[in-house]
């Protein structure tokens, strides 16, 4: 940092780059490199999925089969199987596929609708403020599993229906929070320069107040990224994620669970998988807010 | 009260060869080097210097309170001839509050404000010295009566946001006072005040010091606060002490470059313009890791020499026949200052063309709408925030106007309306022969708002961190449609960059890699962007320090003269105003008090406000005498203005009941120069010039 400085002549950098680079810190965080190497693992576990599984996902053998039994071919269920003779590690393994995919997505789509949001209600304030805030205040009061059941039951289970139903639970939280962060930025006096120039309140939203904002919201982003894995766990227990027989965590636990009788283990290890991939989240979020707080 | 030790008869501060370094990411970041001071008993040491120069971190390293990543690397403070390195963690929570106290800028962050100010302030004899609460609270009232606050009954059972800013800092030196400390430390009380305010808390630490005589550091970027406040002053800079010694002896026989360097940055409100120019030092403060060898003030010195300015082990040396004053600087004998005429900033005569801006009558009201029950029931739920009243002004072409005013006299509102941010309620404000007044910036032309443009006061906050100074540029240059091709753009912001001196790969550079002094150059570029007749500046260049100050006033000036720009300057710095601007408006709660040509404003007659105003400058001249007038009372709320004359409440000159019913009559000593006052002819005539230089008498008349 110190020898760019003194060398004087900046280089020309996109704000893209920048926050690439602002997020670089977080190897000075010992919290934020364990919850990003956490993440790495379950993203490279995605990405080389067919290469890592023993099995096809949906292969049946041996049903309920203890972990590390031998399978008829000479394979090792290292994890066990289910009621269905599938392999326990390569469902894990294909299911990360899917929460890779959806949660991410999710995030993405509540952030597309809460931001504008958040920036109208605190950057125009009055009735439009009044008007939002009664909305999500009225969302929010929702206890969030019983909005979640509702909504997936009338419009039924699918992955895209799973990214409606996030998107609709999270906005508000997220208006919330973009809103804050404007009616303190909406009066900075770069603010007031953009206004008497006359510009557009849009633009100004988009351009001059919501990257200044892009600090706090990084870090909101992947705590959520972490709940989200945990709604779509969630709602997989209750039956309403993703329809089978594609392999889903917390469709997992749900249908192993009836087995803990037999052996309690096989439920846990999509258990560990869900706990460790939210805890990777929290921990890379924990990781960034502490780097943006040191100067 | 028992705490001093009379035994100890030796200096109660003494720092040797202190060095404190803060630790960073970047790696060790020396902030002070090599800092002596001895402090006698009842004595006070001026700390001066600008932003970054580790004033405050003495302070803090006296306290021991350096914070996770500050330390003190080498040498010692001697607080009573003991080193506070010695001191256990329980002896310096005794020291502190009972014998050193510390007051603070921010008094409403020194105060907590869920309590109320008598509990806080029986608290500090209840914590270190056994005794009664009954005792306590006499003590408390005692104190308050002290620090001259009225009332001190009604203070005590009052929650700090109940009382005016310029009460909480009396209440915050009163429980510093409270345990009657040996030594009181006071980092820039009154930088958050206003001026007539700071005044009277100025005069209470001059009575404090006779007093109760308590020692004292008084920590300041103010050269004029440290001449009435201090007998000694140490000037640092960039970490170092440059020069030290008696007041007098510094003021009036500097020696280090940067030291006289730092006296020709501040405009003094007495002074002839022509006759003691502005000097700008030119360049920035370096940054602590960027320090220059040798002499950190070398880069910006007229007076460098290679080889011997940039040596190592530089040290102070004392200057002969004045012991005790110190310079740190190899050349200090050899630079001859009768021949050193450096080239001022020059604000030369004008022609004022024809009217650019006219106010009439100019009103703004805020609307305030009472939601509470009783306000239904009484049927009033609309009251009115009178924050500008009928304000009628003129601004010529090429002419700077500058309005003057406290915090909350409507200043900013003025502003609003005239940038199109709010619509005035009534009267008309005509720009370029057409009325503005009800048009939204949104309505008016790209034209009509490329005309008129702002430039903003704090350097910090006027550019966006997240767009490099190129993009912002650009974007004005196309929003005003003074150019429409990306090259021909690219060039016009280039030539932006010449025009505020700044080099031009500055348009690639963030916000953030910028100094204060460059970032409002900047903003300087950015409002001339779109060729303005007229540029409203709100205190442009006080959040500046003093010696960039002068630098970028002196620009912006220039700028103003080769555009024969309009420039409505807003400003709560008397002493600047005088330097620069043409015509004054003096403004107090969202009304007019007085206005005319700067020299019909400064010299008599006043209006009594605007002579209170001058009185209370500090001023960084020992020449220089005045009257001091220490206005009563607090600035009343806007809500709810005086009836009749709306100073009356803390006239120093009122006449009577007239002033409480009737609104003031406008007299008119000379054409132009208009005073809303009720004082007679005669008694306006008489008055007496504030500010005068001791040797030889300004002449009433500054023609």
């Amino acid at each position: 940092m110190t020898d760019q400085v003194v060398a004087g002549v900046p280089r020309r950098e996109s704000s893209l780059l920048r926050t690439v680079r602002g997020l670089a810190l977080i190897r000075e965080s010992a919290v934020g490199m364990i919850g990003l190497s956490l993440v790495l693992f379950w993203v490279l576990v995605a990405i080389f999925a067919p290469l890592l599984a023993p099995f096809p996902p949906n292969q049946t053998g041996l049903p309920l089969s203890p972990p590390g039994a031998v399978g008829l071919e000479g394979n090792v269920y290292w994890l066990g199987t289910d009621q269905l003779g599938r392999d326990t590690l390569s469902r894990i393994i294909y299911g990360s596929r899917q929460v890779l995919l959806y949660a991410p997505l999710a995030t993405l789509c509540a952030y597309l609708v809460g931001i504008p949001m958040g920036l109208a209600a605190g950057y125009r304030r009055g009735l439009t403020d009044d008007i939002l805030s009664f909305i999500s205040n009225v969302i929010l009061s929702f206890p969030v599993l019983v909005l979640y059941i509702i909504i997936i039951a009338t419009i039924g289970a699918s992955g895209s229906n799973i990214v409606i139903a996030v998107t609709f639970a999270s906005a508000p939280g997220i208006m919330r929070i973009v809103r804050g962060l404007v009616l303190d930025l909406r009066n900075r006096e770069y603010v007031f320069a953009a206004e008497t120039r006359g510009e557009s309140p849009w633009r100004i939203m988009l351009v001059e107040i919501l990257p200044n904002a892009r600090g706090p919201l990084i870090v909101d982003a992947c705590l959520r990224l972490g709940y989200v894995v945990i709604t779509i766990g969630t709602l997989g227990f209750l039956g309403l994620g993703l329809p089978p027989p594609d392999p889903d965590w917390g469709g997992m636990v749900s249908e192993l669970r009836s087995f803990a009788i037999i052996n309690p283990l096989l439920a846990v290890f999509p258990c560990i998988a869900i706990s460790s991939l939210v805890l990777g989240f929290n921990l890379l979020a924990d990781g960034l807010r502490e780097v943006s707080l040191r100067d | 009260m028992g705490s001093q030790d009379h035994s100890y008869d030796g200096p109660i501060l003494e720092c040797r060869d202190l060095c404190i370094s803060y630790f960073t990411r970047a790696g060790e970041i020396p902030a002070v080097i090599d800092f002596n001071m001895t402090l006698n008993q009842g004595g006070s040491i001026g700390l001066v210097g600008e932003s970054g120069c580790g004033k405050s971190t003495v302070a803090m390293a006296i306290m021991r309170y350096l914070g996770g990543n500050g330390a003190i690397v080498r040498g010692q403070v001697l607080y009573k001839g003991r080193d506070m390195a010695s001191l256990s963690e329980e002896e310096l929570r005794q020291l502190r509050g009972n014998e050193i106290a510390m007051v603070y800028q921010e008094p409403m962050a020194a105060l907590n404000p869920s309590m109320t100010l008598g509990r806080q302030l029986m608290e500090v004899p209840l914590c270190h010295e056994k005794i009664s609460e009954a005792e306590a609270r006499k003590r408390a009232m005692q104190i308050l009566a002290d620090v001259n606050l009225p009332d001190p009954e009604r203070v005590m059972a009052a929650y700090p946001h109940q009382i005016s800013g310029g009460q909480q800092q009396r209440v915050v030196i009163a429980m510093a006072l409270l345990s009657n400390p040996s030594l009181l430390l006071l980092d820039e009380p009154t930088t958050a005040l206003d001026v007539t305010v700071e005044a009277g808390i100025i005069e209470l630490i001059g009575q404090i010091a006779k007093k109760f005589s308590t020692s004292m550091v008084y920590i300041s970027h103010n050269l004029g606060l440290i001449l009435e406040t201090c007998d000694r002053v140490n000037v640092m800079y960039s970490g170092v002490v440059v020069e030290s010694g008696t007041v007098t002896e510094v003021f009036d026989q500097m020696r280090h470059p940067y030291t006289k360097g730092l006296f020709g940055c501040i405009p003094l409100p007495g002074a002839d313009k022509s006759a003691r120019p502005l000097v700008p030092i030119r360049g920035q403060l370096p940054l602590p890791h960027q320090r220059p060898p040798g002499c950190y003030f070398a880069p910006r010195c007229d007076f460098f020499k290679q080889g011997l300015c940039d040596l190592e082990d530089l040290h102070m040396t004392s200057v002969p026949n004045q012991p005790g004053h110190d310079v740190r600087c190899r050349r200090w004998q050899e630079i001859d200052w009768s021949t050193y005429k450096p080239v001022g900033v020059g604000v030369g005569e004008v022609q004022a063309g024809e009217v650019v801006l006219s106010l009439n009558k100019m009103k703004k009201y805020y609307e305030i709408t009472d939601n509470s029950i009783a306000a239904m029931i009484r049927g009033k739920r609309v009251r009115y925030v009178k924050a500008n009243e009928s304000i009628s002004l003129e601004a010529r072409a090429s002419e700077t106007v500058a309005i003057v005013g406290e915090s909350g006299c409507g200043k900013s509102t003025f502003a609003k309306v005239l940038m199109g941010l709010e619509t005035a309620t009534d009267g008309e404000v005509m720009f370029n022969g057409k009325d503005i007044s009800q048009e939204q910036v949104q309505k008016r032309s790209a034209d009509q708002v490329g005309s008129m443009q702002m430039i903003f006061q704090n350097p910090f906050d006027t550019l966006n961190p997240s767009h490099s100074v190129g993009s912002q540029l650009a974007r004005v240059i196309r929003k005003f449609g003074v150019e429409t091709d990306g090259d021909k753009i690219e060039q016009r912001v280039m030539e932006l960059l010449d025009l505020v001196k700044l080099p031009r790969d500055f348009a690639r550079r963030r916000p953030r890699q910028l100094s204060g002094g460059q970032k409002q150059r900047v903003g300087i570029a950015r409002a001339f962007a779109g060729n303005p007749s007229t540029v409203v500046a709100d205190e442009p260049v006080s959040a500046l320090d003093v010696s960039v100050q002068a630098a970028v006033t002196g620009l912006l000036m220039d700028i103003q003269k080769t555009y024969r720009t309009t420039l409505i300057f807003i400003s709560h710095d008397l002493s600047l105003v005088r330097y620069l601007a043409d015509r004054v408006v003096v403004m107090y709660l969202g009304r007019i008090v007085e206005q005319g040509t700067t020299d019909e404003v400064f010299a008599p007659p006043y209006h009594p406000y605007t002579e209170a105003l001058l009185s209370a400058v500090p001023i960084a001249d020992t020449s220089v005498e005045r009257t001091r007038i220490i206005l009563e009372g607090n600035l009343p709320s806007v809500t709810n203005p005086p009836s009749g004359c709306v100073f009356n409440t803390r006239c120093q000159r009122k006449i009577g009941a007239i002033c409480e019913t009737e609104v003031p009559p406008i007299f008119e000593p000379s054409e132009g120069h208009r005073i809303a006052c009720h004082l007679s002819r005669e008694e306006m005539l008489a008055m007496k010039p504030v500010i005068s230089l001791a040797a030889t008498p300004e002449s009433p008349a500054a023609e």
